[in-house]
């Protein structure tokens, strides 16, 4: 790991410690939460559009299995919620590689069409078929691990980020060895990888397995957190929203994903002055910094802070 | 080591390359001449398995490969370079060595994520093996730099220090003297023939720079609107009208 990640991972680290010893108000730290379930996401999407070059229009889907399998598994079958979460995360894992098999095989954005249709699908059952149908279900119970109960804002807090912290330090790790090396050098020239025997197909796969886990460990997070569920927090709009966080931090650099999901979550929030014209406003804000942050704004940050140095 | 028997290949309705036939020996520097338009690199391609011959088979170490994807074929032991430069421009030029490690290591997703020891050592050793591979070929002191920030001469050397990282037992270089000076031409050529003295990598080479094969090729096949009109030693090509006529009066 270089000196720039070590050095951005010491700072998350001391915000994630002493964000609660802030003492913020309740609703703050629930903010706070979502944002690292966002995080997750955008993470896991990141890598994909980053380094895979490829694009899901379907994290809603997995992030929706992540919720409604470990809340099922663990409200009505009663089955340890740990267990339940990492049964979810094998789920939403298979269902990845049975869509980006077929998908990945051809050339071009077929797995963006694949995935916008799978999130479309998972929406769908949830409805239909999902206990309670569109008004969702309650009572989920919480998280425990070896007997401590995460049932306080503040332990669900540290826990969701110490998940995204572990998350970019597996990411980083990963983009960093023989299989990120590849990923990138996949960017600059497929041919020639070919030429070296890289399969670059199965690489592909496996990154968009690791964003649908990702994804799925957020859904359940959420749904302990939250201890209710329902079909409409994972519709395609909360797709679109996490390309929008990897989009706007920056797509090649991880730790774009983190700022962009921290920004996206907060700002409806910061809008709720502007009453009835919010979602203009938030449309507005979207819209300009895609038009003038065009690289995301850690790239940019970088390049600033680069020529300051020099 | 490479037999090519009867490659054809159409593209729309012009005929590439038209029955084509050759054979590679095992420890030979072989080349592949003929005009603009002969349908060299089209041949490259297909036995990279970049492209798929219409008839046709080739044989590598007596096993068809003619219907086989690049990546089996590199795995076999075929290596190759590019005529448009293909290095990975955004990586440091160690970095572009190391990918080429890629089918010669193993650590998975797992444990590259956790950097668990066994993935850190191979990592380690692949890193040295690569840093010998750029100092044998001269690329040493340039191994942190952005590959897209070499000039042209240092780009196709790396491409070969990024082949001869697969440990191939067969490269090809295709036009590996295009763009090159006088100075870097020579020195490309002492470089491929120490590749095979040094190392014992067949090598077969595609060039358009006449000097340049001639001094180091042990066998010639020349090719010319897609099909073989000589096969032999340097000096008999040299001398065969039919060779001197399809390049018009070039001096050969």
């Amino acid at each position: 790991m270089n000196k720039d990640n070590i050095i951005a991972l010491t700072v998350l680290v001391i915000l994630i410690v002493f964000f609660p010893l802030l003492s913020p108000s309740p609703y703050n730290l629930s903010i706070a939460i979502f944002a690292g379930i966002n995080a997750l996401l955008a993470i896991g999407l990141s890598i994909l559009m980053g380094y895979a070059g490829q694009i899901s229009l379907g994290q809603a889907g997995f992030y929706g299995i992540g919720a409604y399998v470990s809340a099922i598994l663990s409200l009505k079958a009663g089955i340890p919620v740990l267990l339940s979460i990492l049964f979810a995360a094998s789920v939403a894992g298979i269902s990845a590689v049975l869509l980006a098999v077929p998908a990945l095989r051809l050339r071009g954005h077929y797995l963006a069409v694949a995935t916008l249709g799978f999130g479309e699908i998972i929406y769908i059952i949830l409805n239909e078929f999902g206990p309670g149908g569109p008004s969702g279900f309650g009572d989920i119970p919480r998280l425990s691990i070896l007997g401590y109960f995460f049932d306080s804002s503040t332990n669900f807090f540290y826990l969701t980020w110490t998940v995204v912290t572990l998350a970019m330090i597996f990411s980083i790790n990963l983009i960093d060895s023989r299989i990120g090396r590849a990923l990138r050098a996949m960017h600059d020239s497929e041919i020639a990888c070919k030429a070296m025997g890289l399969d670059i197909v199965s690489l592909k796969i496996k990154v968009f397995v690791l964003s649908a886990i990702f994804a799925s460990l957020a859904g359940s997070l959420y749904a302990h957190y939250v201890t209710f569920v329902s079909p409409s927090s994972f519709s395609l709009f909360h797709s679109v929203l996490i390309v929008m966080m990897a989009v706007l931090g920056g797509i090649n650099n991880l730790w774009g994903a983190i700022l962009g999901a921290i920004i996206i979550t907060i700002l409806p929030e910061l809008l709720r002055k502007f009453e009835e014209f919010d979602v203009l406003v938030y449309g507005l804000i979207l819209t300009f910094s895609l038009l003038f942050f065009r690289k995301g704004l850690v790239p940019i940050f970088i390049d600033k802070l680069k020529k300051l140095r020099a | 080591m490479l037999n090519v028997n009867g490659i054809t290949k159409i593209f729309g309705g012009l005929v590439a390359l038209k029955d084509v036939s050759f054979s590679v020996q095992e420890g030979y520097i072989s080349a592949l001449i003929g005009p603009n338009g002969a349908g060299k690199t089209t041949l490259m391609n297909i036995i990279s398995g970049i492209l798929t011959p219409d008839k046709g088979k080739i044989f590598f170490e007596d096993q068809e490969i003619s219907n086989l994807q690049s990546v089996r074929i590199a795995k076999m032991g075929i290596s190759r370079t590019f005529q448009h430069l293909e290095v990975f421009s955004n990586l440091s030029v160690l970095e572009n060595v190391m990918v080429a490690r890629y089918t010669k290591t193993k650590s998975g997703f797992i444990s590259s994520g956790l950097k668990l020891p066994f993935a850190k050592k191979e990592e380690l050793t692949a890193k040295k093996k690569c840093e010998e591979i750029l100092d044998y070929i001269g690329l040493y002191n340039r191994k942190n730099e952005i590959a897209s920030n070499l000039p042209i001469g240092e780009q196709r050397t790396l491409e070969i220090a990024r082949a001869l990282a697969t440990e191939p037992k067969l490269l090809l270089l295709d036009e590996p003297a295009a763009g090159l000076n006088i100075k870097e031409t020579k020195m490309l050529g002492e470089t491929i023939k120490r590749i095979r003295q040094e190392k014992g990598i067949t090598i077969l080479l595609v060039d358009h720079d006449m000097e340049l094969v001639m001094k180091i090729s042990d066998w010639i096949t020349v090719l010319n609107f897609g099909e073989v009109i000589a096969d032999g030693k340097p000096s008999d090509v040299q001398k065969d009208p039919v060779v001197i006529k399809a390049y018009l009066g070039e001096e050969l």
